[in-house]
């Protein structure tokens, strides 16, 4: 009881000094220029007060802050587990015993830096512009600087990621308009970059765990590369059993790996509705299909492996649930989601099979589809003013 | 018919210098994107470009400028892609005789300006209605405005691609790679190049007057 009146107390205080201070950076003030900062950091401690003037009145208590957030919290599960797996796959390759918490803190002390500087160089970026173009700062990286670091390896270097960020944030979002203009998903513009960028960094048998040098381990029988560089290699005695890639105990980029873990992100995201299940039911259906079809046309023992593989390996299921469900670059329409959903799929797996060059087939097809979104929305919208007009007609 | 004009005349001092900012042949009129992004990954290659292309369009603007009372308006096209074309063959020859190993990396890309926009448009938009001096000083303007933005494109390609500067291993030499440094193997593919003149556009839009549009 005392805590809360003091936790009021320290709200109370904050509420007032934030509006002393508040005239200073209105129009007219000493620090006017920095009014979107100002702005920034009042809406991130308290609900804005603002009301509308005009229009419509109604509005949900479903602001973006509060929509970020929970895309943020769903990500966490996947996060934490990466970090955990990040130790446990170090210490697996050197053969040495450690415990759940040795190998989380391991991971934890890996992974922060990555997360600091996605935030960092993403964020002064976003205060920069928004500052310079004199709008508000949108809380859309916040979501985006969370995710660069679940989809890249662990050992990427540092000025990397900074490079790719700045790289995802300028030319891939703030050019076309900041958040909610961009036609490409920003996480994935990053990897994307990284991919194309530093192909030795983003690919191979040794950056996906620690301290690997070669693509062997210290113990025998380990070995560095993903699952899915195993199969495009052929090596299939070396792919971990169905459970480990479920459970996600296997090499891949920090996020990417366990399924678990992704799923209840997803369960979150569909239950609060800011993730549309219907983008995440058609892309895991276009992908079985695709396997289906290699399965049926198999002419190389990559294209046998068993559909539903490809729903556990690499990125798919990252992608599915966080990545293609990105409410600015997905369809808009309720039909276009799940063309968009299930084209998605059939690219990821089709990209990932017959292109052994580019085994990250769920990065590249989500970009493509992000390009042609807008299109499938059209059609389906001038669809339907088709029909509506026959039907007026008749 | 104002004869007495002085040769380098405000007028013609414009020709010269507008297509190097304010009507830059890529950046401004968007024409000849497309070797500007095949042919710009090392430097050497887009200065040699560069120079072809202010060869060919001076001297086909100063013909089809000369003969612009002469042609048939029917059958221009034709005539100015024949002019066009003996100048490609000529440099191309002079080229492969002088630069053999520039020629053979610009392949193709030498006998292509004769579909270069920037040409066929300088001398349909310019030679055909001005008289030799100022076709060729605009000829000379438009080809080194293309050649300006080729060199700046190849130039970043080639140092931040291959960490080299004609060649020469600048990025090595000062011992860049020891402290973590890597090529961006992004700027050798051909989309890089197009984001690259993207962001020239951009700072030289929000740089120049003339260019800010309103909206």
């Amino acid at each position: 009881m005392n805590q809360e009146a003091d936790n009021q107390n320290i709200m109370k205080s904050l509420r007032k000094f934030v509006d002393k201070i508040k005239p200073h950076f209105s129009k007219g003030g000493k620090f006017a220029k920095l009014h979107s900062t100002f702005e920034a950091f009042e809406s991130f401690l308290f609900v804005p007060n603002r009301v509308t003037t005009k229009g419509a009145h109604i509005r949900d208590a479903l602001d973006m802050k509060r929509a970020m957030s929970v895309v943020v919290a769903a990500a966490v599960p996947a996060l934490i587990f990466g970090m955990w797996n990040t130790g446990y796959q170090h210490n697996l390759s050197i053969g040495m015993e450690a415990t759940i918490w040795e190998n989380f803190v391991f991971g934890f002390l890996k992974v922060l830096p990555i997360i600091v500087v996605s935030y960092v160089v993403g964020l002064g970026i976003e205060f920069a512009v928004a500052q310079i173009r004199g709008h508000e700062v949108n809380e859309g990286f916040l979501v985006s600087g969370f995710l660069i670091p679940l989809v890249v390896p662990v050992d990427v270097p540092l000025w990397m990621v900074a490079l790719a960020t700045a790289f995802a944030v300028i030319i891939g979002k703030e050019v076309f308009g900041g958040t909610g203009m961009n036609i490409l998903n920003p996480a994935l513009t990053a990897r994307a970059f990284l991919f194309f960028a530093y192909p030795g960094w983003m690919s191979g048998d040794t950056v996906w765990v620690q301290g690997l040098t070669s693509g062997e381990g210290v113990i025998d029988g380990f070995s560095g590369a993903t699952p899915l560089a195993n199969a495009a290699a052929g090596l299939f005695e070396k792919l971990p059993s169905t459970w480990e890639m479920f459970l996600g105990t296997i090499p891949g980029s920090i996020g990417e790996t366990s399924v678990i873990a992704i799923l209840i992100g997803a369960v979150i995201l569909v239950a609060t509705g800011i993730g549309s299940w219907k983008i995440m039911f058609s892309m895991t259906a276009g992908g079985l299909v695709m396997g289906l079809l290699f399965n049926a046309f198999a002419v190389n023992p990559f294209m046998e492996i068993p559909a539903w593989h490809h729903l556990i390996m690499g990125g798919f299921a990252f992608g599915a649930v966080f990545m293609a469900t990105d409410p600015v670059t997905a369809a808009q329409t309720e039909r276009g989601k799940w063309i968009y959903g299930f084209l998605t799929g059939i690219f990821a797996v089709l990209i990932r099979v017959i292109n052994p060059a580019y085994p990250e087939g769920v990065m590249l097809a989500i970009l493509l589809m992000n390009v042609f979104a807008p299109l499938i929305d059209h059609y389906v919208i001038e669809a339907n003013i088709k029909k509506r007009r026959l039907r007026a007609k008749s | 018919m104002s004869d007495r004009e002085p040769l380098f005349s405000s007028k013609n001092i414009k020709l010269l210098t507008n297509p190097l900012n304010v009507d830059n042949p890529i950046t401004v009129q968007v024409l000849g994107i497309c070797s500007a992004l095949a042919i710009t990954v090392k430097l050497e290659p887009s200065i040699v470009m560069a120079i072809s292309v202010i060869v060919v369009l001076s001297v086909s603007n100063v013909v089809i400028s000369a003969l612009r009372k002469m042609i048939p308006p029917r059958i221009r096209i034709i005539v100015q892609l024949m002019v066009i074309a003996t100048m490609v063959i000529l440099v191309d020859q002079v080229l492969k005789a002088f630069a053999y190993e520039v020629s053979k990396q610009l392949s193709v890309f030498v006998g292509l300006i004769i579909t270069n926009c920037i040409i066929m448009g300088r001398l349909e938009a310019f030679a055909m209605s001005n008289r030799p001096w100022p076709a060729f000083l605009d000829g000379i303007g438009n080809s080194a405005g293309y050649g300006l933005i080729l060199i700046i494109v190849g130039f970043l390609r080639e140092l931040l691609g291959s960490g080299e500067i004609l060649g020469y291993p600048i990025f090595e030499k000062i011992g860049i790679y020891n402290i973590g440094y890597e090529n961006n193997g992004f700027m050798i593919l051909p989309p890089m190049a197009l984001i690259i003149i993207g962001i020239i556009i951009w700072v030289q839009r929000s740089r120049t007057k003339e260019l800010i549009e309103e909206n």
